[in-house]
């Protein structure tokens, strides 16, 4: 009962149940969801859809996490994201030969250079010149769209080399190499907020940016850098999104990624006003997004449905998450139990 | 003179959204001033939201140029206020002749009596208007995408009339409720319906873009236990989808048919190929006709108030032919 009542307590308990209850859904509709097989020499099934197509989505949500914490936001990733893979697919699309290995990387090393200095310019505007979080991204979310379709001159550039198509849709031990970034980007992050007092100094910033300044906090420096990182996710995200089809689309790539992060990170248990952050939470959070869509192919859910469907599992998520609703649930149900003291964890919608 | 630097307010006005029109809108607008004889066009653009659509635009650029028409472009970056206020300030500048192609279907009646009380006449393109009042605008230009739909259904009645056993097609929709996606699942529903053996077993918006449509074809492979047809309602979802087919070690084309609609490079190049089977075209180079109507128009001369775009289909043989002079 003892350690029952601790897994509840736990903050990642809810949405890593209502993941759970997801998948075990779709289980139920169709029975082969959870089988998983080898074919062309590769892992193959829903699951493994859910994590392939799910990577960009972690990537861009783990940066955004950070930035969360600090108590900002980055609203331009997405643009990021459509500007890393254009200029990416420009590079590789002007090469002699688009399979030779040295241009790939070349390509890959300028999108990242490129996404550095973008999320640089974000840092800077929000942490050196003081301008809001929510204002300063918002001027490359809208001008970055028209830099990306600037690049690839409205069109959509379609590559054939098939070293720049693995970092989407390759395979390293027959598990999808986009996968392992993801896996790789949760893992290092991790370790490098956790292992290091970099993860306190920006809780501590996010929670009071003043009192931890007097406390002797690089707080714009830190503030900076998660926006340089943020940068970095969305632009690693970017590629993966434009090698998966092989091609760079500056219109829709990323459209609307910002909004799903966003609502990542709050799933997992990170608030808005910045302060406390988990990685791990926000993983389910994009994981439990990216189930939905694949529940919704799975169903066959009219798309003219698909809004509310999503709107309303999100909903439920985010009441049962509230310890205030379950409090009064709990109470109405069994008068009897007496009140759980919860840490206060607030759900934006 | 107040006109040109009032234009140039709204463009800036419109804003950052801008960056990519600025460079068409400047190649328009050096037209010198107002010249003297030559018909003046106010086009109003939905956007830049794909490869047809700029390949829509140029057209229209590109004619208006080879036929001595001053073209004042404007691009709305689909937002439907950015375009009234674009309607508006032609009707300032008075223009001869007004065309757009509307974001949306209806909210237009209000702008489109100024510009019918100034006497200037308004030419719909590639897009339809939802108003009672059909003396708003003096003919639409574009494609029927009903008939689209139909063409797709057709070729595939054709293709397996003599197919004993239930035909299981997956169908990849457009933007949910935008008008080419409605009118090609109803053209093509229609068709089909003759025969019981057709049955479409899933149905799902791909958001006209490749990686929706990979990630949709994803899961259909594996929720369907047998699919035989793929039915896109353009070319990039179908595209996206045929990478999802070869990574489930199938082959598009011969272990799943497919057919989409639109007729874009990289389409005819994957029917060249084989991946994909029957492409219906939607034309996106409306330029010369509708330079045409302008000038008919402007004359006072009466047309149709339906004209349909010059379309065709495409096989593989017709494919080949024209791929290489294919600019979209």
């Amino acid at each position: 009962m003892n350690t029952y009542a601790r897994l509840v307590k736990h903050r990642l308990f809810w949405p890593a149940a209502a993941l759970v209850l997801l998948l075990l859904g779709n289980f139920v509709a169709s029975p082969r969801f959870f089988a998983v097989q080898f074919r062309e020499g590769h892992l193959y099934g829903s699951l493994i859809d859910i994590l392939r197509f799910g990577a960009p989505l972690i990537l861009v949500a783990l940066g955004m996490t950070l930035v969360i914490a600090t108590g900002g936001i980055d609203l331009s990733v997405g643009s990021v994201v459509a500007i890393s893979g254009a200029v990416a697919c420009l590079w590789v699309s002007r090469l002699g030969d688009q399979n030779s290995l040295g241009g790939t990387l070349g390509a890959v090393g300028i999108a990242i250079a490129l996404s550095l200095l973008l999320g640089a310019c974000n840092g800077f505007l929000v942490s050196v010149l003081g301008v809001q979080p929510i204002v300063g991204t918002l001027i490359l979310m809208v001008a970055g769209r028209g830099l990306a379709q600037l690049i690839t001159d409205g069109q959509i550039i379609t590559i054939t080399g098939t070293h720049y198509r693995d970092i989407g849709g390759g395979f390293v031990a027959t598990v999808p190499l986009s996968i392992l970034i993801a896996l790789a980007a949760f893992g290092i992050s991790s370790l490098a907020v956790r292992k290091s007092a970099l993860g306190m100094l920006i809780e501590a910033v996010g929670g009071n940016p003043e009192a931890s300044r007097l406390a002797g906090v690089a707080s714009r420096r830190l503030i900076w850098l998660t926006y340089v990182f943020c940068g970095l996710c969305a632009g690693v995200a970017g590629l993966m999104i434009s090698s998966n089809v092989s091609s760079a689309d500056g219109n829709n790539a990323g459209l609307w990624i910002e909004l799903d992060a966003i609502l990542a990170v709050v799933i997992g248990g990170t608030r808005l006003t910045g302060g406390r952050f988990s990685f791990g939470g926000t993983v389910i959070g994009a994981l439990l997004i990216q189930t939905l869509s694949t529940t919704v192919y799975t169903l066959g859910i009219p798309p003219e449905t698909t809004l509310l469907f999503k709107a309303v599992v999100v909903l439920a998520v985010c009441l049962v998450q509230s310890p205030q609703f379950r409090r009064k649930f709990a109470r109405r149900s069994r008068r009897s139990v007496p009140v759980v003291k919860d840490e206060k964890v607030e759900v934006t919608l | 003179m107040l006109n040109r630097k009032w234009a140039a307010g709204v463009v800036v006005g419109v804003g950052a959204l801008l960056l990519s029109a600025c460079g068409s809108s400047s190649g328009s607008g050096s037209g010198s001033g107002s010249g003297g004889g030559a018909i003046s066009l106010g086009f109003a653009q939905v956007g830049a939201e794909s490869g047809w659509r700029t390949a829509n635009t140029k057209s229209i650029q590109d004619s208006a140029k080879s036929a001595g028409i001053e073209l004042k472009f404007s691009d709305a970056q689909q937002k439907q206020e950015n375009q009234i206020k674009a309607i508006r300030s032609y009707i300032q500048q008075k223009v001869k002749v007004i065309a757009f192609s509307p974001v949306v279907e209806s909210g237009w009646d209000t702008v489109l009596k100024e510009a019918k009380t100034a006497n200037i006449p308004v030419v719909l393109t590639d897009r339809a208007i939802d108003s009672p009042d059909k003396t708003l605008y003096k003919t639409f230009l574009g494609s029927d995408f009903v008939k689209e739909g139909q063409k797709a259904g057709q070729w595939l009645t054709k293709e397996y009339a003599s197919a004993p056993g239930d035909v299981n097609i997956v169908e990849l929709q457009g933007t949910t409720g935008s008008a080419p996606a409605n009118d090609r699942k109803k053209g093509f529903g229609d068709v089909i319906a003759a025969d019981p053996k057709f049955k479409i077993v899933a149905s799902q918006t791909g958001d006209f873009t490749r990686a929706k449509g990979k990630e949709v074809m994803e899961a259909f492979l594996k929720s369907q236990s047998k699919i035989d047809v793929l039915y896109a309602h353009n070319d990039d979802m179908a595209l996206g989808a045929i990478e999802a087919i070869e990574g489930a070690g199938k082959v598009p084309g011969k272990d799943i048919k497919i057919v989409s609609v639109d007729g874009v490079h990289d389409a005819l190049q994957a029917l060249v190929d084989g991946k994909i089977n029957h492409v219906v075209e939607c034309n996106p180079l409306l330029g010369p006709q509708l330079m045409d109507l302008v000038k008919k128009v402007s004359a006072g001369q009466d047309v149709p108030a339906r004209i349909e775009t010059t379309e065709t289909e495409f096989d593989q043989a017709a494919a080949k032919t024209a791929l290489p002079q294919r600019q979209y």
